[in-house]
C-alpha cells in the first residue's frame, strides 16, 4: 500500500533515489542541499548502499562515476558553487556515457551569493555550464512530491540513455514540508549489459551496452575522444563527428518522451497572456492565474517539469495562442531567453525577474505586472 | 621490451593490436616492465581482476588503452577520487592509479591526501618526472629548485613537493620512492604496493628526455639515470643529514610500511 510522510523536499529526494535503486552516493556539504547527505549517510547502509562524504564536489562526482562503472546507481548532490565545481565531470560521465544523477538545489548566486535562500540562477549552467558540445537532460521539480518523482524518473533516463541526469531544485522545494505519497514500486530502467564476448560500449547503438568493470570485458573507458570499443582518437575528424552526433542524437532523439510538463488554467482557445514557468515559482503562477481570470483575462500557465531538452513543442502551441508570454523566474532571465527563442515572434514573450532573499514574487505582483504588460 | 624471469613476457599483459606512445628513452618503458614483472611474480597470470585508473598526462597513458584490463582515464586529477569509488563499489577488486606528479600531486593534490588520511585501499603509482611532459615541459610542483623549464626560463624558484613523504605523513600503509635505475628495488615496491589493504604508493623518479632532461643539460636517457644514481640516497641516510644538505638530492627508500584498517575495514566496522 501507498504510504504517505510529512516530508521536506530534501528528504523526499532522498528516499526517491532510494526507491529508484540508487545505492551509492558521495558528497560534500553544501547549504542548501545537507539534508540529502544526512539523510543518505543514515538510510543507504539500510539497504546495502554505500555512503561517503568526499573531500570535494569534485571527488563527490568522481566517486560516483567510478562507483557506477561499478555498477552500481549512485548519485551526488550540491548547490550552485558545487555545480559549477561539478562541471568538468558532468561532461566527462556525458562524453564516456555513464549514467549518474545529480542534484543542485539552488541558491542565490553568483559566488557565494546568499547561501540559505532560494534561487533559479543555474538553469543555464545545467545547460552551459561543462565545455564542448555538451548534450544536457534536466529536470525540475516544484514540490516535495515531485522531488521525490523526478529524482526517481532521473534514475530511469540516467540507465536508459546512460548519460547524466541534473535535478535542479532550490531551497524553497527543499526545505519546505509536504505530504509525499511513495508508491509500492517506483519503475526504473536497468541499463542494458553486454552479452559475453561483446566489445563496442561505446556505438554503433544509439545507447550501446555498459559493461560492469571488473567482469571480463576489459573495457577502456576515456574521456578523450574514442571509437566505438573505446579506444582514443584524438585527431580523426570523422571519429569524433560520429561520436558526439550518437550522443547528441540519442537524447534529441528520445525529446519527446523526456518532455513532461503541465497546464494550468485556460488549457484551449485563445490566450490574452500565458506564463512559462517551472519549479519554486510557479507555486505563485497557478494564483496569479486565478485573480487573472477573476479580471476577465483568458489566462493559463504552463509549467515545465522538464527543462532541458527544451520542450519546445508545448511552448511554440502555447505561443501560437497567446498574445503575451509571461516568464517570471528567480534570476535575471534565462528561461525567458529559451521561451523568445522558441515562440519565435508569435507571442509577446516578457520576463520576471526577481532576485535575492529567496523571495518569490507574490500571485499579485505576478498578476498585476502581467495586466500591466496586456493593458499597457 | 625485455623478458626478466622465465616465463615473463610484458606482452601477455598488453592489449593486442596497439605500440605503446611514448617517446625514445622514456621512463615509461621500464616502469611498465617493473609493474607488469611484479603482476607476473605475484602469479597473476594475465590482468582480470584489476582495474586501472588515470587522469591526464603521459603516466596515465601507461595502463589507458594500453593495459589488457578495464581502464577508467578519467579528467585531469581526478583518478583517485574515481578508484575510491570503484573500490568501494567492488571491493574485491584490485584499483591501481597511474598518474604523473602533476596530476596526482599538482590537480589531484587534495584526492591524493585525503585518499592516504582515509588509507582507501587502492594502489597509486605516481610517475615523478619533474615536469608537466605532456604539455611540453612546463614547470611542475616536482620540480627541483633552480631547473629550467618552459615556464622558468630563470630557474625554478619553488621548493619541491616531497610527495612520498606527505603520504606517508596523510596516513597511508604504505609509502615508497624509487627511481627508474633502481629495477629491483621498484619491482619489489610494486609487489608489496599490490597487496594488502589500505592505502599504497609508490612514487617513481622518471626521466623525460624529451621536455626536461634536454633543458637541464641532461639529454638523454642515459644522463638522467646516471643523475638518479648519484642523487639518489637511503631514506636512512636522509634522516641524519640537514636539509640543506639534502638539496638536489632524490630520498629513496620506503617512508612508511604498516598494516592499519582500510577503509573497508573501518566502514564495515561502523556500518556493522
Amino acid at each position: 500500500m501507498p504510504r504517505a510522510y510529512l516530508w521536506p523536499g530534501n528528504i523526499a529526494c532522498a528516499e526517491g533515489a532510494i526507491a529508484a535503486g540508487c545505492r551509492f552516493f558521495a558528497g560534500y556539504p553544501i547549504t542548501p542541499a545537507n539534508e540529502i547527505s544526512e539523510h543518505m549517510s543514515k538510510r543507504l547502509p539500510e539497504v546495502g548502499g554505500i555512503f561517503i562524504q568526499m573531500e570535494d564536489e569534485m571527488a563527490s562526482l568522481a566517486a560516483v562515476i567510478g562507483a557506477s562503472w561499478a555498477g552500481l546507481k549512485a548519485m551526488t548532490a550540491t548547490s550552485g558553487p558545487g555545480f559549477s565545481l561539478m562541471q568538468e565531470l558532468i561532461g566527462y560521465a556525458f562524453f564516456t556515457e555513464t549514467p549518474c544523477v545529480v542534484v543542485d538545489v539552488m541558491r542565490v548566486g553568483p559566488s557565494t551569493g546568499q547561501a540559505t535562500r532560494a534561487a533559479q540562477g543555474d538553469l543555464m549552467q545545467a545547460r552551459w555550464g561543462t565545455h564542448g558540445d555538451y548534450c544536457a537532460v534536466a529536470l525540475v521539480p516544484n514540490s516535495p512530491q515531485e522531488f521525490f518523482d523526478l529524482t526517481a524518473k532521473a534514475f530511469d533516463i540516467a540507465e536508459r540513455l546512460r548519460t547524466p541526469v541534473v535535478v535542479l531544485s532550490d531551497e524553497i522545494i527543499a526545505h519546505m514540508r509536504e505530504n509525499v505519497v511513495v508508491p509500492d514500486e517506483v519503475c526504473v530502467a536497468e541499463r542494458r549489459r553486454p552479452e559475453e564476448g561483446e566489445e563496442n560500449f561505446f556505438g554503433p547503438d544509439p545507447v550501446p551496452p555498459m559493461p560492469r568493470v571488473g567482469d571480463g570485458f576489459k573495457v577502456p573507458v576515456t574521456g578523450s575522444t574514442h571509437d566505438e570499443r573505446g579506444v582514443r582518437f584524438t585527431r580523426d575528424p570523422l571519429v569524433h563527428r560520429r561520436l558526439i552526433n550518437r550522443l547528441w542524437a540519442k537524447i534529441r532523439g528520445a525529446a519527446q518522451e523526456l518532455w513532461d510538463w503541465e497546464m494550468v488554467g485556460d488549457a484551449e482557445g485563445q490566450l490574452d497572456v500565458a506564463f512559462v514557468t517551472l519549479g519554486s515559482v510557479s507555486r505563485s503562477v497557478e494564483e496569479a492565474i486565478g485573480i487573472l481570470r477573476s479580471e476577465g483575462l483568458r489566462a493559463c500557465g504552463l509549467r515545465l517539469k522538464t527543462l532541458w531538452p527544451f520542450p519546445e513543442e508545448p511552448v511554440r502551441e502555447l505561443a501560437a495562442r497567446s498574445r503575451v508570454i509571461v516568464v517570471p523566474e528567480l534570476n535575471m532571465g534565462q528561461l525567458v531567453l529559451e521561451v523568445e527563442r522558441v515562440a519565435a515572434g508569435r507571442a509577446r514573450v516578457v520576463g520576471f525577474s526577481k532576485v535575492g532573499g529567496g523571495e518569490l514574487p507574490t500571485p499579485e505582483e505576478l498578476a498585476d505586472f502581467a495586466l500591466g504588460v496586456v493593458r499597457g | 621490451m625485455s623478458t626478466g624471469k622465465a616465463g615473463f613476457s610484458v606482452k601477455k599483459y598488453l592489449r593486442p593490436g596497439l605500440k605503446l606512445p611514448f617517446c625514445p628513452g622514456c621512463g615509461n618503458y621500464t616502469i611498465i616492465n617493473c609493474f607488469l614483472k611484479a603482476v607476473h611474480e605475484l602469479g597473476h597470470e594475465d590482468l582480470s581482476g584489476f582495474v586501472f585508473c588515470s587522469g591526464i598526462g603521459c603516466a596515465a597513458w601507461i595502463p589507458s588503452p594500453y593495459l589488457d584490463a578495464d581502464s577508467i582515464h578519467t579528467p585531469h586529477g581526478r583518478a583517485i577520487p574515481v578508484a575510491t569509488g570503484v573500490k568501494l563499489a567492488r571491493p574485491e577488486l584490485k584499483i591501481v592509479v597511474f598518474g604523473g606528479d602533476g596530476d596526482i600531486a599538482g590537480i589531484g593534490c587534495g584526492h591524493l591526501v585525503h585518499a592516504a588520511r582515509r588509507n582507501a585501499d587502492l594502489t597509486v603509482i605516481m610517475v615523478n618526472n619533474m615536469v608537466y611532459g605532456m604539455t611540453g615541459g612546463q614547470v611542475a610542483p616536482t620540480t627541483p629548485l633552480g631547473a629550467r623549464t618552459t615556464t622558468t626560463p630563470r630557474g625554478c624558484f619553488e621548493r619541491p613537493l616531497d610527495v612520498a613523504r606527505l603520504v606517508a605523513a596523510a596516513g597511508a600503509n604504505y609509502s615508497a620512492r624509487w627511481t627508474t635505475a633502481h629495477r629491483n628495488e621498484l619491482t619489489e615496491a610494486f609487489k608489496r604496493a599490490l597487496t594488502g589493504r589500505g592505502f599504497r604508493f609508490v612514487e617513481v623518479v622518471s626521466q623525460c628526455p624529451t621536455n626536461f632532461g634536454r633543458r637541464i643539460g641532461k639529454p638523454d636517457a642515459k644522463a638522467m639515470l646516471e643523475w638518479f644514481e648519484e642523487a639518489s640516497i637511503p631514506v636512512e641516510q636522509a634522516e641524519r643529514m640537514a636539509s640543506e644538505e639534502l638539496i638536489g638530492r632524490i630520498v629513496v627508500g620506503v617512508f612508511v610500511d604498516r598494516d592499519e584498517p582500510g577503509l573497508l575495514d573501518r566502514m564495515r566496522a561502523a556500518y556493522g
